[in-house]
């Protein structure tokens, strides 16, 4: 495998796209959004249980390639108990991160495993495919009555 | 399956791609560091050295404006223009040049047939009728005047096997029904509809028919009147010509009734702040400085295209499309969409579990060029399930090895992903 493909199909993204976390729906949600990338037809819908500006749950449903369920799956992972605050700022790095603004120096620790998706950068029409779900989310924090758009 | 060329037709043992090959500059190129398999000749073709330098030397020798012109260069690029029209009339035999429009495109095309004939025929209860099978160009043109004219849109169903339900269109077939509009051969699955057949049917009970040839013209012989069609629309760039350039064809005395599409300088014969006289037949639907040089260069590949003869062409693309549905169908969980007994180019297909753009991503990894997502018809991935497929289509200029290639980078998807 070429070394750009194995840094975009790392062990760890593929298995979230095997074995999705939180990868159901939530009737107790408080905020939802479904989301939508009119280029490929990936659609995820993520559902939000709010406690203040706390995440006390977060979960997601969809259909979409490794690398949209993978990045949806983590995100759950990395937002969970987190604040508002915490969640947008992590959103923005993630989104330096994916999109090569970062410069590639050392990533911030704040994205812990997130750190996955750096491959993403030598793909950029895969970019959309990797903010799906976090455009969704914040979506979702604003219950959007449109779906999100990566557009 | 069979593809429209004749059985008598040359076979594809007589045809010589090597040579064609070198004829295609593009195709000589690494990706990634692997050769260029190009296989995503449904979204565009590649252009010959023919057309290339036909275009060059138009801008660098001929190049002026048309049509108005006193001096020479204009009287050159006028002649070369118009002489297109009569290529393009004999490349679909049609009966008269005058029935031959210039316009950007398959997609302009259709806006033209459905601004123009649509908003004068169509009206509140009426129907318009298409097909599962559309692409979204000859969906929401048709939309678009429903909604204003207060008419009804009828899609007419396929089988699951990608082919029209006759018996189900025949029925969707009513004095209601002001026009049919459908795909010749489909872009997404590869069918070539039984378009004489329908045309018959509709003009049964009084039903012009427009054939959308995006993807019929390259691979399958056309003959406009032996078809029966009122208007028929091609795109140059599947053509192997130029992008931004097209035709419609449509029957002289549909197009003398009907009123303009788009107004400005060319489509009229005199113009006061009062009144303006329409232009005859073509010029009244060719308003402003046209594509000239893609006209042009559209000529050159209808050229090149007879040259090498469209019947051995198809012929060898039709081996080579079924030499790669062999190949693919025994790959361990891949579907392939769209399995009519007549097919061209196009070869659709899932694999389970693994989504398109994941093989798309992989596949150009090796250098392969394949087109992954919904292919402008989302409403016929609905109808199978699916979000999305991966696509291969292919043109004379493929080969065998570049199939093997193919099936190879499946298996590295599979490897990958699965």
């Amino acid at each position: 495998m070429s070394t750009e493909l194995s840094a975009l199909y790392q062990e760890m993204i593929l298995d979230h796209n095997k074995r999705p976390r939180n990868f159901h729906g939530m009737p107790a949600a408080n905020h939802h959004a479904d989301g939508y990338n009119p280029l490929c037809g990936d659609k995820v819908t993520i559902y939000l249980d709010l406690d203040g500006d706390v995440v006390r749950d977060i979960s997601f449903e969809g259909s979409g390639c490794a690398i949209s369920k993978a990045s949806a799956s983590m995100m759950t992972e990395a937002i969970k108990g987190r604040t508002l605050a915490q969640v947008e700022s992590l959103f923005s790095t993630f989104h330096d991160l994916v999109t090569g603004r970062s410069g590639g120096a050392a990533e911030p620790a704040a994205l812990g495993k997130l750190v996955v998706f750096s491959g993403v950068r030598e793909f950029p029409v895969r970019v959309k495919c990797a903010t799906l779900a976090w455009h969704t989310l914040r979506a979702a924090l604003q219950n959007q009555r449109q779906p999100a758009s990566t557009e | 399956m069979k593809t429209a060329a004749r059985p008598k037709s040359p076979t594809a043992s007589d045809f010589d791609v090597r040579a064609i090959r070198r004829d295609f500059p593009i195709l000589h190129q690494q990706v990634h560091g692997r050769p260029l398999v190009y296989l995503d000749n449904a979204a565009t073709t590649q252009k010959p050295r023919a057309v290339i330098e036909t275009m060059s030397r138009f801008y660098e020798h001929d190049n002026s404006n048309i049509h108005r012109g006193l001096h020479e260069l204009s009287m050159r690029a006028t002649g070369a223009y118009e002489q297109v029209r009569e290529r393009v009339r004999r490349f679909i035999n049609a009966a008269e040049d005058r029935e031959i429009l210039f316009v950007r495109g398959t997609t302009e095309a259709i806006n033209l047939v459905a601004n123009s004939y649509g908003r004068r025929h169509v009206g509140a209860g009426d129907e318009v009728l298409i097909t599962q099978m559309e692409h979204h160009s000859n969906i929401v043109p048709w939309q678009l005047l429903c909604e204003e004219k207060g008419a009804r849109l009828r899609v007419a169903p396929i089988s699951d096997d990608g082919e029209i339900l006759l018996d189900e269109m025949e029925r969707l077939m009513g004095p209601k029904t002001k026009l049919l509009s459908m795909v010749h051969v489909s872009n997404a699955m590869g069918t070539i509809n039984p378009v004489k057949r329908i045309v018959e049917i509709a003009h049964r009970r009084g039903i012009p028919v427009l054939l959308d040839g995006a993807q019929a013209a390259a691979h399958v012989r056309l003959d406009v009147q032996d078809l029966g069609c009122d208007f028929y629309s091609i795109s140059a760039h599947k053509l192997y010509g130029p992008t931004g350039t097209g035709v419609l064809y449509g029957k002289a005395a549909l197009l003398d009734a009907m009123p303009p599409y788009q107004g400005g300088g060319d489509m009229i014969s005199t113009v006061t702040f009062e009144k303006t006289l329409f232009n005859k037949l073509p010029h009244k639907f060719e308003a402003g400085t046209p594509n000239i040089a893609g006209v042009i260069g559209m000529g050159a590949a209808i050229d090149y295209l007879e040259e090498i003869g469209l019947e051995k062409a198809a012929a060898y693309e039709h081996e080579l499309l079924e030499y790669a549905t062999d190949a693919v169908s025994k790959v361990p969980g891949l579907r392939i969409v769209g399995t009519a007994r007549e097919k061209a180019t196009v070869l659709s297909f899932v694999l389970e579990g693994i989504h398109p753009h994941d093989i798309g991503t992989i596949l150009d990894q090796e250098g392969i060029a394949v087109r992954a997502g919904h292919h402008c018809t989302q409403p016929l991935m609905e109808r199978f399930g699916v979000p999305a497929t991966a696509r291969a289509s292919v043109a004379f200029y493929n080969t065998r090895e570049e199939i093997d290639a193919l099936v190879a980078g499946i298996h590295k998807v599979l490897q990958v992903l699965g």
